[in-house]
């Protein structure tokens, strides 16, 4: 009886999980990167523009965390009010799709910053490659978008 | 679509000539001149670095004084202004500028004088202040700063660490022995005791002993006025400086009224500078003097005819030999060259490379507009891009192509989300709801991917099949265009029967049945088709891939490694899938703002917080969504659709021109 209220809590956690791993991911890949830009504008104050696009890159995952979170959200109603009926077990499949996004986010986050780091390396000495540079860490965002796709399908396939 | 053709220039002509014939060739700004390496016999190149070197210097130093008005009598500009690029000057006032050089590089350097002084005034300003500070703590004194002594007694003038009292300082002096001294304290502080001692001579050495056991130390000051006299002078001082700065920063507001004239001052020198450049680098002989260069062939007869109307030259034009690489220019329409910049960034075309701005630009304007597909924000995108483009018709060329491609982008982004239903994400729902009670949707023309996401992942799919398709049938046309037939069919023709054998045999299977939510069945004959054409291609990569080598063993294992291949096919269709992404996490985060913004509900309190979370929300909304739409069109045209036949690599086309800083010389042709 009480395990079958626990549904929804699942789901919440699922929702807390895509936010936050993802969320933290893309502050850390921010900040590494806020610092490096920040390095390059003591120099050039002329490069601001360019360095900030870099410093932003890392900071999508966050947002597909929310993205999910979102959906996960508004799918067992907690938005509207009057929660939905969830039973165990479906509370635990949301909780499981939103796995992806989180952990995949969190990292490819971290990893992220640092591909950001190197590429404002790159527009410190040649501004000129800006466009090369942005193309570095767009590679490692690639797989947050695939785990996002695979968490989004997952939730909205689950029938509530 | 193309590049724009080039032809070889050679040009020889008499010395005396020389410098008009080369500033003919700099104001016309197209041909680009080549410094030769080897030297015929009985020519040489004349050493021009220092002269090149000194107009650098020149423009350099002008530069400065620019700089120096900026910052004291800062130019009033608007935020959009500088969107107006360079200002055109026609040559007429260029030249009439030039007469009054001389007057124009004092005027620079008396401003840079002027700067120095400035700066000079506020570091002793800073230098007298602080003295001031020092003598704050002696203003009461009133005897001249520097007494020593009178006929009889000796006056110690200093400082004790730590707060004292008279009382206290006679203890001190009692304590230590006999020796008499009359004391006034000037002044305590917080760390320090300001103190005057008179006392006879004899006495002097015991009581400055018994003092100085408890931290005194004698003020040195050189003053022979009062601290008060003292502070009054100091003070004249730094009125005079101030009087000084002030003289200066009007002087420069006077001056300031030649900046027009000093930027085409800096511009000339640098133009002088870089001919000097191209000077340096010709081969002369005694009388005369070769130029060789490329030039455009739809402008070189001009030129041509241009140079031999004025001038006593030999001119000849000849088309570029294979083993030469000509510089590279991409010309377009309006339309496609918007999107040349996305291509020079990645690289130009090298020598038998097609320009691939064209096919480029179409699926470039498409898939931007698909990424952000929200019709209010193309709408935007597309009125800001629009309204800066008509206003500024001075805009530097580089701006304007840019702004233009955003401005078509927008154009997409409205077009798909007129498709998606999406105008500010549901805004429209949201405040027919809160505010009127009301359910209104915006009308959906396709079908709204949040609520069908696999449709539309399947679509992203496709249209990434169609534009790797596209770079692997331009690869083919490539081989075509060199003659290589059979290359176009082992590396273009195999790989393009066996992809679409595969995806005819994927469509009506259960698997794709199952993403897609409905079956496919294809006639008989396709279903053969398809297996035929997989077969034909798969069997002609194995043998055919590894062509070049001789040993049969190792060319199927090349074949069979090629093969491997599909896996790469694999992923980049499947790097399509962030289409689908980012159009869902713009449409979301809008449904986000929307949401909050409706938190406080209906009524006048809750609109006004509705519109401060919309404008917030939706700012920063198009700010993220704008520039995930961008790296990721560029990066889906750089890495998929590039990777199948762009490589890049050329020399961009560089003419010797009036490279300017400020300015921009209208020609009178």
């Amino acid at each position: 009886m009480f395990t079958e209220q626990l549904g929804i809590v699942y789901a919440l956690l699922g929702a807390a999980v895509a936010v936050l791993f993802a969320g933290a991911g893309s502050a850390i890949g921010v900040g590494v990167a806020g610092q490096a830009a920040a390095g390059v504008v003591t120099e050039d104050p002329s490069k601001f523009a360019k360095v900030l696009i870099l410093q932003l890159l890392p900071g999508t995952q966050g947002i597909y965390g929310l993205l999910v979170g979102f959906i996960v959200l508004s799918k067992v109603g907690l938005l509207g009010g009057g929660a939905a009926e969830i039973s165990l077990q479906t509370g635990l499949l949301i909780f499981a799709a939103c796995l992806p996004i989180g952990i995949v986010g969190l990292i490819s986050g971290m990893h992220q910053g640092r591909t950001a780091v190197a590429s404002i390396g790159i527009v410190a000495k040649k501004p000129e490659q800006f466009a090369k540079s942005m193309l570095f860490p767009a590679m490692v965002e690639t797989y947050a978008i695939l785990a996002l796709l695979i968490s989004i399908l997952a939730v909205t396939s689950i029938n509530v | 679509m193309a590049v724009l053709q080039m032809q070889k220039i050679n040009l020889c002509a008499l010395k005396k000539n020389r410098k008009r014939i080369l500033e003919m060739i700099q104001a016309l700004g197209i041909v680009e001149v080549v410094s030769d390496e080897e030297l015929m016999e009985g020519f040489e190149k004349m050493d021009t670095s220092a002269q090149k070197s000194q107009f650098e210097k020149t423009a350099a130093q002008v530069d400065q004084a620019l700089e120096c008005l900026q910052k004291h009598i800062p130019e009033k500009k608007g935020m959009l202004d500088s969107l107006a690029g360079r200002e055109y000057v026609d040559s007429k006032t260029f030249d009439k500028a030039m007469e009054d050089k001389n007057l124009y590089l004092s005027i620079a350097n008396e401003i840079v004088q002027l700067e120095k002084k400035m700066a000079e005034n506020h570091a002793n300003i800073l230098k007298i202040n602080t003295e001031i500070d020092s003598l704050s703590s002696w203003t009461e004194m009133d005897i001249p700063m520097n007494t020593l002594e009178t006929k009889k007694t000796d006056i110690l003038i200093g400082t004790m660490d730590g707060q004292y009292d008279l009382d206290a300082v006679y203890t001190m002096l009692a304590k230590a022995g006999d020796a008499l001294a009359d004391i006034t304290i000037v002044s305590v502080s917080k760390n320090q005791t300001c103190l005057v001692a008179v006392c006879l001579k004899t006495d002097t050495s015991a009581v400055e002993e018994a003092l100085r056991a408890n931290g005194f130390a004698r003020a040195s000051f050189l003053s022979r006025k009062t601290p008060s006299e003292r502070i009054e002078v100091l003070k004249g001082k730094i009125k005079e400086l101030e009087d000084d700065t002030k003289n200066a920063e009007e002087r420069l507001a006077d001056l300031s009224v030649n900046r027009e004239d000093l930027r085409l001052i800096s511009d000339y020198f640098r133009i002088r500078a870089e001919k000097y450049g191209v000077l340096g680098g010709l081969a002369q002989s005694k009388n005369t003097f070769f130029i060789s260069g490329y030039v455009p062939k739809r402008d070189s007869e001009r030129i041509v005819r241009k140079l031999t109307d004025s001038f006593d030259v030999m001119v000849e034009l000849e088309e570029i030999p294979d083993t030469e690489e000509a510089p590279v220019r991409l010309i377009n329409n309006t339309f496609s060259a918007s999107t040349e910049s996305v291509v020079e960034s990645f690289g130009l075309p090298k020598k038998g490379e097609i320009d691939p701005t064209f096919i480029m630009s179409f699926f470039y304007v498409f898939l931007f507009g698909l990424m952000l597909s929200d019709a209010a924000y193309g709408l935007i995108l597309a009125l800001a891009c629009g309204f800066v483009l008509l206003k500024f018709k001075t805009m530097e060329q580089g701006l304007r192509k840019t702004l233009r491609m955003f401005f078509y982008c927008g154009l997409s982004t409205l077009f798909w989300g007129l498709m998606f239903g999406g105008f500010f994400g549901d805004l429209v729902t949201v405040v027919a709801k809160t505010f009127f009670g009301k359910d209104v949707a915006f009308p959906i023309v396709w079908f709204e991917p949040l609520k069908d996401p696999m449709r539309l992942l399947l679509y992203s799919l496709l249209f990434g099949l169609i534009h790797l398709f596209t770079g692997l049938a331009i690869k083919g046309y490539m081989l075509i265009k060199e003659g290589k037939y059979l290359d176009c069919l082992f590396d273009v023709g195999f790989w393009f029967a066996l992809l679409f054998g595969l995806v005819l045999i994927l469509i009506p299977s259960e698997l794709f049945a199952s993403i897609a939510g409905q079956q496919f069945h294809f006639p008989g004959f396709v279903n053969i088709l398809a297996k035929v054409l997989a077969l034909v291609g798969l069997i002609g990569i194995i043998l055919m891939s590894g062509r070049a080598n001789k040993n049969p063993a190792l060319r199927i294992a090349l074949g069979l490694y090629d093969i491997y291949n599909i896996t790469g096919w694999l992923s980049d269709v499947l790097s399509y899938s962030r289409l689908l992404a980012l159009g869902l996490a713009t449409g979301v985060i809008a449904q986000v703002v929307n949401q909050m913004g409706s938190m406080m509900g209906g009524g006048v309190v809750g609109a006004i917080f509705f519109i401060i979370v919309f404008i917030i929300g939706h700012t920063l909304n198009i700010a993220i969504n704008l520039l995930g739409a961008y790296v990721h069109t560029n990066r889906l045209q750089y890495v998929e659709f590039f990777g199948k036949f762009y490589e890049g690599g050329g020399r961009p086309f560089e003419p010797f021109q009036q490279n300017t800083k400020y300015i921009r010389i209208k020609e009178d042709h």
